[in-house]
């Protein structure tokens, strides 16, 4: 409990913290406002087979997409600015429990990510709704069947990344290769997707971070007809980089 | 009963052997000078000792127990590592703040230290505004939080002025008295020489001397004795043939060595020989650090 107020007091005392927040909720909700305006044209041009499919929720919770960096660096930055700056000797001898000084880290960010990731999400729904239905296209209200559900997924989809972030920051302790990394696990490898051989892409089917944002769908996605599966997949893929990262810095000197 | 016990403790990086079978003692109230060359491994030690390194071989306890197992370390012990170890963005007050809270210390002792210290005045500005002066005193701010018993300092002075340098040497001193344990490294036998009670010196990762400051002069200093005479070469033979070592030495003068100033004395009233001086030398502590660490710094030389 000390340790975990330590590391709220450490959060809360540094500005990038309150900038990278507030930069999570301009660039989010404006994305958001962007996207909704947009879907007037979109529906013009929609076949009748794709209105079938419309889906108002999804297209409101867009921004997820941009989102899950911001977090990530948020994530990241939790436990690398204190490899970054040597400040990890300090706290490590104020609290030699190092278990300890990363479970507050994790439960720290967990919650930050999912309270952000949350009111994210409720934020960009009601804002994207009524820009959606003020250009004469179908919107969605919150108490529509699965509406709730796929919001919420946002908000835990988000938290996730974050604590994912968290993970990589502890097992490679540089901003820069933890960031890359988390790039090039939440875009690049489904990106290049289409050049790794056919025998390969099963794994696509189970690439945590694609399934885990079907969820953010009312419609279901056909590639992944159980999204919350695969949500709870991509949590599970995270628990085990927590626990490599958990191991890890219990072992390695820091110098 | 000794604050600091190192015992055997040995440290490998790949091939190279970093802290070689280190055994020594901190005892309290004394300063104790931890000296070696750079790279001697010094400051690798002392992250063993606070548990940040973990040893291949032997133990460290500090007041007898594991670091690791300390129920509040910062009661136990303070240690200024690196004085750039403290996040440029937090304020020196929220930097103290978050380590007092860690720990469950008083938020009072926040202020104690930084007056302490002498840092009320910029308690709320950022740390990586501070020139490196203010961070060493933040980060001796922050060694004090817990009042400890054992202080741990690793190149206080590096980068002070030669006010700051004389404020750490003095806050040493007073802790010292205190009754603190406090173990200081250094490169500079200089700076140790004003103000450690005792010295280890170190290597290439061996210990070299554990020793106190007198010691260590005398010891080095002995047998050598400087001698101007009115026939030098008269001198040189007598001497050279009771057994002495002869050198010329600056402004005709001659150094000898395996031989008393006395019997030297008694030497040259014999022959009828006349002295215009006599003097016993004294190797200053920077010629006697010189002379332990000449071995190691050559091989590090060699090896790189």
């Amino acid at each position: 409990m000390k340790t975990l107020h330590s590391e709220w007091i450490k959060l809360r005392s540094l500005r990038s913290t309150w900038l990278t927040l507030a930069c999570l909720f301009v660039v989010g909700l404006g994305i958001t406002a962007l996207a909704a305006n947009a879907t007037g044209d979109i529906w013009a041009e929609a076949t009748a087979a794709d209105r079938q499919v419309w889906d108002p929720t999804g297209h409101s919770l867009t921004a997820y997409i941009v989102a899950q960096l911001i977090v990530g660096v948020l994530g990241i930055l939790v436990v690398t600015s204190e490899f970054a700056t040597g400040l990890m000797s300090t706290t490590l001898t104020a609290t030699p429990r190092r278990t300890r000084v990363l479970a507050a880290k994790v439960a720290l960010a967990a919650v930050v990510a999912l309270v952000a990731g949350e009111a994210l999400m409720f934020g960009a729904f009601l804002i994207g709704q009524p820009l959606i239905s003020r250009q004469g296209v179908p919107s969605a209200a919150l108490g529509d069947p699965g509406v709730l559900k796929a919001v919420l997924a946002g908000g835990l989809y988000l938290a996730a990344i974050g604590l994912l972030a968290v993970g990589l920051g502890a097992l490679l302790r540089a901003t820069a290769g933890a960031l890359a990394t988390l790039v090039g696990i939440v875009f690049l490898v489904p990106a290049l997707a289409g050049l790794f051989p056919s025998w390969l892409r099963g794994i696509f089917d189970f690439w945590p971070t694609l399934g885990g944002a079907a969820a953010l769908n009312v419609v279901p996605d056909p590639d992944y007809p159980h999204p919350w599966v695969n949500l709870a997949g991509m949590c599970l893929a995270v628990a085990g980089v927590l626990v490599a990262a958990f191991l890890v810095f219990r072992r390695r000197d820091v110098v | 009963m000794s604050m600091i016990d190192v015992r055997g403790l040995t440290k490998r990086y790949g091939p190279a052997t970093v802290v070689d079978d280190l055994s020594f003692t901190v005892e309290p109230g004394q300063v104790t000078g931890f000296l070696g060359p750079n790279g001697a491994g010094k400051s690798t030690t002392m992250r063993m000792i606070i548990g940040l390194v973990a040893p291949d071989r032997g133990t460290v306890t500090v007041g007898g127990r594991r670091y690791r197992e300390l129920p509040v370390p910062l009661l136990e012990v303070g240690a200024l590592l690196d004085a750039g170890a403290v996040h440029g963005g937090r304020t020196a007050h929220d930097h103290l703040l978050a380590l007092a809270v860690s720990n469950g210390l008083p938020r009072t002792r926040v202020g104690e230290v930084l007056s302490r210290t002498g840092m009320e005045s910029v308690a709320a500005k950022r740390a990586g505004s501070f020139s490196l002066g203010m961070r060493q005193r933040l980060g001796i701010a922050a060694a004090l939080l817990g009042d400890p018993r054992v202080l741990i300092f690793d190149e206080p002075v590096n980068g002070l002025d030669p006010e700051g340098i004389r404020w750490v040497r003095d806050l040493m001193r007073s802790l010292a008295a205190e009754g603190r344990a406090v173990l200081v490294s250094s490169h500079l036998m200089s700076e140790m020489a004003q103000t450690a009670d005792h010295l280890i010196v170190i290597g290439r990762g061996r210990l070299i001397a554990d020793t106190t400051i007198s010691e260590l002069t005398r010891t080095s200093g002995a047998g050598t004795v400087l001698v101007r005479a009115g026939d030098p070469g008269g001198l040189t033979r007598r001497l050279t043939e009771a057994g002495a070592t002869v050198h010329e030495g600056l402004e005709s003068s001659l150094i000898v060595a395996g031989i008393s100033a006395g019997d030297i004395g008694k030497l040259a009233a014999f022959h009828g020989i006349v002295l215009s001086e006599l003097t016993p030398q004294r190797a200053s502590l920077e010629d006697a650090f010189m002379a332990l660490t000449r071995d190691s710094v050559e091989f590090q030389g060699v090896a790189a």
